[in-house]
């Protein structure tokens, strides 16, 4: 019985790694092709030597940080005092913390377009203006990275013993919640950091050349630096996902891992 | 933040209205005021203009018209492919990663594949969009690897018809992001499948057969079909991936929206809001079906 259980096990789990492995060695290779059988880097070289590439990345990496840094203003105030005084309002503040599952990117871009097309240029001619809807996407994983966080540790118990010493809000919150939160903190940060550094269609409507735009761009013409992107790409992820485990370990419990812009 | 005030007594959350007595209610829900700003703003108020906007032309005037259009010729056909490629994809991704899934987690599996299987999941369900459709390229394309490795097996992929720049294709593609999203939401609901339960079976005389016919699947019935559900609606959403693999061969709600956007085509932006009140119509459905039966299946979860 044992025998034949491990034997299904492992089929099936090859099975997966095969699917899982192939598309990226077949990239690896890709990008290696310098045409006639013959295999050199000249495809990183050119990226390398491609002054968009690094206005790119480095566009899409100030954007996630600017998600970041807005997400986390705006719900670790919000999944706090829900936590701690507003337990009636819970289902709906995660009522629309999922909302933004309901409205696909590409329907979040129109609306978003219909609303402020006529605002000032110095707001909507920034890539900046695309911090609004990534905020949107990231939301309801930084939620419930937070939600998750703030089950975990005793708010009422450690807000009293903060206050009771002498804690202002501002205190309570920097110097004993969020040194508690520091996991799902992390962990919802790098999933925005992972959304945010593939994400291609609010970009890619709005005109704004952020690394996923650019690796379309190079792939409308020359493979082989599209192959190299591809696993820089690759690669992004897998620190952001990496980041999620060091600190989900900390954490001890579940965390979130699933985002991604399709 | 509102100025500091001590906190009174014990068990604020427990004893609700302690507190309210001794503050304004308003000022109780001035830390949320933003959030609930934010999502108006830049969710809700856009999400809006796009459901209002269907139903109106160009210079202001009610109309159907819109809404009637996409019961027609390429609109039509936009939502067909997408929902079946939503549905193909959400089912075959279901199975094969429910199944990885379980070989994961089952009684039995060593300790070290759940965290490494969840971790490679993580990583392709998040690896997504443009750069998933150049792998795909580089790997099924009409020079990719395998493309050329099974052409020198004597195997002639596009010779016999296929290409990746089809529905075909693209099916084959979602399912990297498919498979592992299913199995990073499946694998806290086979938890639920307790080991007791198939040791009672088996302690009745049930062969294994019988176990997952009266047991097993009656169990994971409702999350399982939660799950897909909430792949069909990650595969329906999908923009990148389609526009940077096909460039519009293949016909989608998502790109048709794109393509009306970027004036691409010569369409009233009028119609582009129809086909996303289209879009929202049909995720809001599948969600509403999701929360069903995701109350089924929490009756088995710890």
């Amino acid at each position: 019985m044992t025998g034949r259980f491990s034997a299904w096990r492992a089929v099936w789990l090859l099975l997966g790694g095969c699917y899982f492995l192939v598309p990226l060695v077949a990239t690896a290779e890709f990008s290696l092709r310098a045409g006639g059988g013959r295999y050199d880097l000249s495809a990183y070289a050119f990226v390398l030597r491609d002054p968009r590439f690094l206005e790119s990345f480095r566009l899409s990496l100030v954007l996630a940080l600017e998600t970041i840094a807005v997400a986390l203003v705006l719900l670790l105030p919000t999944v706090y005092w829900v936590h701690l005084r507003l337990a009636r309002l819970r289902p709906l503040v995660e009522f629309v913390s999922v909302l933004p599952f309901v409205v696909p990117p590409i329907v979040l871009v129109v609306g978003l377009l219909n609303l402020y097309r006529g605002a000032p240029e110095l707001l909507v001619g920034s890539p900046h203006f695309l911090v609004t809807g990534y905020v949107i996407l990231a939301l309801p994983y930084v939620y419930r990275a937070l939600d998750a966080g703030l089950r975990a540790i005793d708010v009422h118990t450690l807000t009293e013993a903060a206050q009771s010493l002498g804690a202002g809000w501002l205190t309570t919150m920097a110097r004993v919640i969020l040194p508690n939160l520091q996991g799902a903190v992390l962990s919802g940060a790098f999933l925005t950091l992972a959304i945010v550094m593939g994400e291609f269609t609010l970009a890619n409507v709005m005109l704004f050349s952020t690394f996923s735009v650019y690796i379309n761009y190079i792939g409308e013409t020359q493979a082989t630096p599209a192959a190299a992107l591809t696993l820089a790409s690759f690669a992004v992820t897998w620190v952001a996902m990496a980041g999620i485990l060091v600190v989900g370990r900390q954490l001890g419990g579940r965390q979130a891992q699933i985002g991604g812009a399709r | 933040m509102a100025q500091p005030a001590p906190l009174a007594g014990r068990a604020v959350g427990a004893a609700p209205g302690g507190l309210r007595t001794r503050r304004p209610p308003v000022l109780d829900l001035l830390p949320v005021v933003p959030y609930f700003a934010y999502t108006l703003a830049f969710l809700l108020l856009p999400a809006a203009t796009v459901l209002v906007g269907a139903f109106f032309t160009q210079d202001g005037q009610f109309t159907l018209a819109h809404l009637a259009a996409l019961l027609e010729g390429q609109h039509l056909q936009a939502y067909v492919n997408s929902l079946q490629l939503s549905a193909a994809t959400a089912v075959a991704g279901g199975a094969l990663g429910g199944l990885m899934a379980y070989a994961a987690v089952s009684p039995g599996a060593p300790r070290w594949i759940r965290p490494t299987l969840t971790t490679f999941a993580g990583v392709a369900a998040n690896f997504a969009g443009v750069p998933l459709a150049f792998a795909f390229i580089a790997t099924l394309g009409t020079v990719g690897l395998l493309t050329r490795l099974l052409q020198a097996l004597g195997v002639d992929l596009y010779g016999a018809g296929f290409t990746l720049f089809s529905f075909a294709g693209l099916a084959l593609t979602y399912t990297y992001f498919q498979i592992p999203l299913m199995i990073l939401v499946i694998a806290p609901a086979l938890d639920g499948l307790r080991v007791e339960w198939q040791e009672a079976a088996a302690s009745l005389g049930a062969t294994g057969v019988q176990f997952w016919r009266y047991v097993g699947l009656p169990v994971l019935a409702p999350s399982v079909l939660g799950a897909m559900v909430l792949l069909f609606c990650n595969a329906f959403a999908a923009y990148a991936t389609p526009y940077a693999l096909t460039s519009g061969v293949v016909n989608l709600v998502t790109t048709q929206i794109g393509n009306v956007l970027q004036g691409n085509v010569l369409t009233d932006p009028h119609l582009g809001h129809a086909l996303a009140l289209g879009m929202i119509a049909v995720i809001a459905v599948a969600m509403a079906g999701y929360a069903l039966l995701q109350r089924r299946a929490a009756r088995w979860m710890r």
